[in-house]
């Protein structure tokens, strides 16, 4: 027999053997970060069947850097209005949730775990996607509709590095690509679900913290290209507005270094060297603050600063 | 810091793994990517990843161990690092803040450690800044620090009764900008526990650090008995190995002087810390292999406990010892860790009150430990 050429994917196991392995502890990568995810939990199971095939399975012997789990803990909350918790190698970062947020707690979980654990890197909250090898950054205000926009770009030729957690590396300052699902909210999934009719999502949960939350699957090219890095290029901090005509406003570095380093997580563990790296990208690019009410007039805006040369 | 022996290291099993990896951190860039996998997790649980981290970094050998678990040790020393330039800041603060005290203040434990640059500061992982001050300014330096912000985090009449009448310090109290953690003691042991250190020859034999004549740390024989003090009268398994790894730290760079090792014994006796001096000598030699002198062996032995006391020491210590993370664990652990818990309140409190404590403790939970 002769071994596959391309590693076996998530997709590749059926429901029945997906959620054995869960229950065991499933081993994938994503982007730089290699996960083992253990549940018994039938909605986690559906979850990651929706919107995990195309993420390569690892070895047994392979590297972990996140071993999480999605459980009920014990006791009469098993039965009565169940419960579910989120374990880092037997830490409970949060409060138990209910059970029916199982899929979007484990979502919310690695982000934690990157955003606590990987100091390697300088974190931001930001949505990032890349065109012929130059990064698109969009800091994450609150309503700014930065995953909407990331959501709506990958679809159409841009590839998805992250929609949640930009890391740039110190060393190259390059951004590392994390190409998760997409997180939406509320209105957002249904804009998204018309603006790209083929899309996949996970099932939606509703009533969490933030709302109604459903995950959208990572397109299967931006998986495949998970290891190539991206050169910053633009730092855009945009806002999504209902009927304005869109605007991109040119934006100062200093400026835009203080609002970046506001979106920055780990911003003051890093110290001088956050200060340095992102002094470093905020030179290396056209930095703008953007309104936008429509989609397709965002994306053609994009795609026209893609073309500009620079 | 002085080398370590250079005996021929044994193959560590998975329940060692973590004791071997400080022991020898030479050999770390050999570990395979399982051995680094279990070794990764076992450092984070004990607290001790950055510890770890600094051991091979300070070896000059990061750049030799695979990628993806370096990254792991590269994040843990990012936030170490984060942690000494608080502490070091916070410090100040509270120097500033208790400028009008006409006493001393003396940092403690891992804000001294770092105020000092001691071989064990690089890399360890602390929440919070300990500061001793004289009984009879205890009050005066409380409402210094909290016209400076500073504020006690437990409100419940019960804990700040419990705190001001039985403890050696008052309730936590957290800046109110900053968020930062602040103990202010008067002593190093609660004042109903079994032995009474003095407190005032602790202050009196403090040195400065830094220059400033108020700011000072605890002299290192005192230091040493106060982390050995700490770690047996404590029960508290999560930080077990990584104190006992501390004081293995502090002998090795205090012992390198002659002068440290004669009379302390002497200074254990006088503070009544001779028996937590003993175990400390017992079980970092046993665990670390810790170099101390035979005659200061001998000497300690003055703090030996009768020999069924040591027989249960041993054997619950064998279990207190091991890395707190599941892989290290068997049936007994969890037993073996709550007599080691139980143990330290007992040390801490006489039974008329421990039990009451104890019962409260069970009932009324987010409530002092």
């Amino acid at each position: 027999m002769t071994a596959p050429a391309q590693p076996m994917t998530i997709g590749d196991l059926s429901p029945a053997a997906l959620r054995k392995t869960l229950a065991a502890g499933l081993r994938f990568r994503v982007g730089a970060f290699s996960i083992v995810a253990r549940s018994s939990l039938p909605s986690v199971a559906e979850g990651i069947a929706a919107v995990y095939p195309d993420y390569p399975i690892l070895e047994n012997d392979a590297f972990i850097d996140f071993a999480v789990r999605v459980a009920t803990p014990l006791g009469a909350r098993a039965v009565v209005r169940p419960q579910v918790n989120f374990q880092f190698d037997g830490y409970q970062p949060f409060k138990p949730l209910p059970q029916a947020q199982a899929f979007p707690l484990l979502e919310w979980g690695l982000n934690w775990c990157a955003a606590n654990h990987a100091h390697q890197y300088v974190i931001s909250h930001a949505a990032v996607v890349e065109k012929s090898g130059r990064a698109l950054i969009l800091p994450g205000t609150p309503g700014s509709g930065k995953s909407t926009l990331c959501a709506a770009l990958i679809q159409r030729g841009w590839r998805l590095l992250s929609d949640e957690l930009t890391l740039t590396d110190p060393e190259t300052g390059m951004v590392i690509p994390l190409p998760r699902p997409v997180s939406l909210k509320n209105q957002s999934i249904d804009v998204i679900r018309s603006f790209a009719p083929e899309t996949v999502f996970s099932a939606a949960a509703y009533d969490t913290l933030k709302g109604t939350v459903a995950h959208l699957r990572a397109p299967r090219a931006s998986i495949v290209r998970d290891s190539e890095s991206a050169l910053p290029a633009w730092l855009v901090f945009p806002k999504y507005q209902a009927e304005v005509t869109l605007q991109l406003t040119p934006l100062n570095r200093g400026q835009a270094l203080v609002r970046l380093a506001d979106n920055t997580f780990n911003y003051s563990v890093l110290g001088l060297t956050a200060f340095r790296t992102l002094g470093d990208l905020v030179r290396r690019c056209d930095c703008y603050d953007f309104t936008y009410s429509e989609l397709d007039d965002a994306i053609q805006a994009f795609d026209a600063l893609a073309e500009t040369q620079r | 810091m002085p080398s370590r022996p250079l005996t021929p290291s044994p193959k560590p099993n998975a329940k060692t793994l973590l004791v071997h990896a400080l022991r020898y951190p030479e050999t770390a860039p050999a570990f395979t990517l399982p051995e680094w996998d279990l070794l990764i997790r076992q450092a984070r649980h004990a607290d001790l990843l950055g510890c770890l981290g600094a051991l091979i970094k300070a070896r000059g050998l990061l750049d030799q161990v695979a990628l993806q678990p370096r990254q792991h040790l590269i994040s843990a020393l990012r936030v170490a690092g984060k942690i000494a330039q608080t502490a070091r800041w916070e410090v100040q603060q509270v120097r500033t803040a208790l400028a009008p005290l006409n006493a001393p203040v003396v940092i403690l434990k891992g804000a001294a450690y770092t105020l000092m640059d001691l071989p064990i500061a690089p890399g360890r992982l602390f929440y919070d800044v300990d500061v001793m001050v004289p009984e009879t300014s205890l009050a005066q330096a409380e409402l210094l620090l909290k016209l400076h912000g500073w504020g006690s985090v437990k409100t419940s009449v019960y804990d700040q009764r419990y705190y001001r009448q039985w403890m050696h310090e008052l309730p936590p109290m957290q800046h109110a900008a900053r968020e930062t953690m602040l103990d202010l003691h008067h002593n190093i042991l609660p004042r109903t526990a079994r032995f009474h250190p003095d407190a005032e020859q602790l202050l009196h034999s403090a040195r400065a650090v830094g220059g400033d004549a108020q700011l000072r740390v605890l002299a290192p024989q005192d230091m040493v008995l106060h982390s050995a003090t700490h770690l047996f009268h404590e029960g508290e398994s999560r930080h077990a190995l990584r104190d006992l790894f501390d004081l293995d730290g502090l002998l090795r760079h205090f012992g390198a002087d002659a002068v440290f090792w004669s009379g302390l014994v002497q200074r254990a006796q006088q503070l009544e810390l001779a028996r937590p001096l003993y175990y400390a000598l017992r079980y970092t030699q046993r665990i670390f292999a810790t170099p101390i002198p035979p005659d200061v062996c001998a000497s300690a032995h003055a703090g030996e406990p009768g020999r069924l006391t040591l027989a249960l020491m041993d054997t619950l210590c064998a279990r207190g010892f091991r890395t707190p993370h599941p892989s290290c664990n068997d049936w007994l652990t969890p037993a073996a860790r709550f007599a080691l818990y139980v143990r330290g309140h007992w040390l801490r409190m006489p039974l008329h009150r421990l039990i009451p404590h104890l019962v409260h403790q069970t009932f009324a939970p987010n409530s002092a430990d």
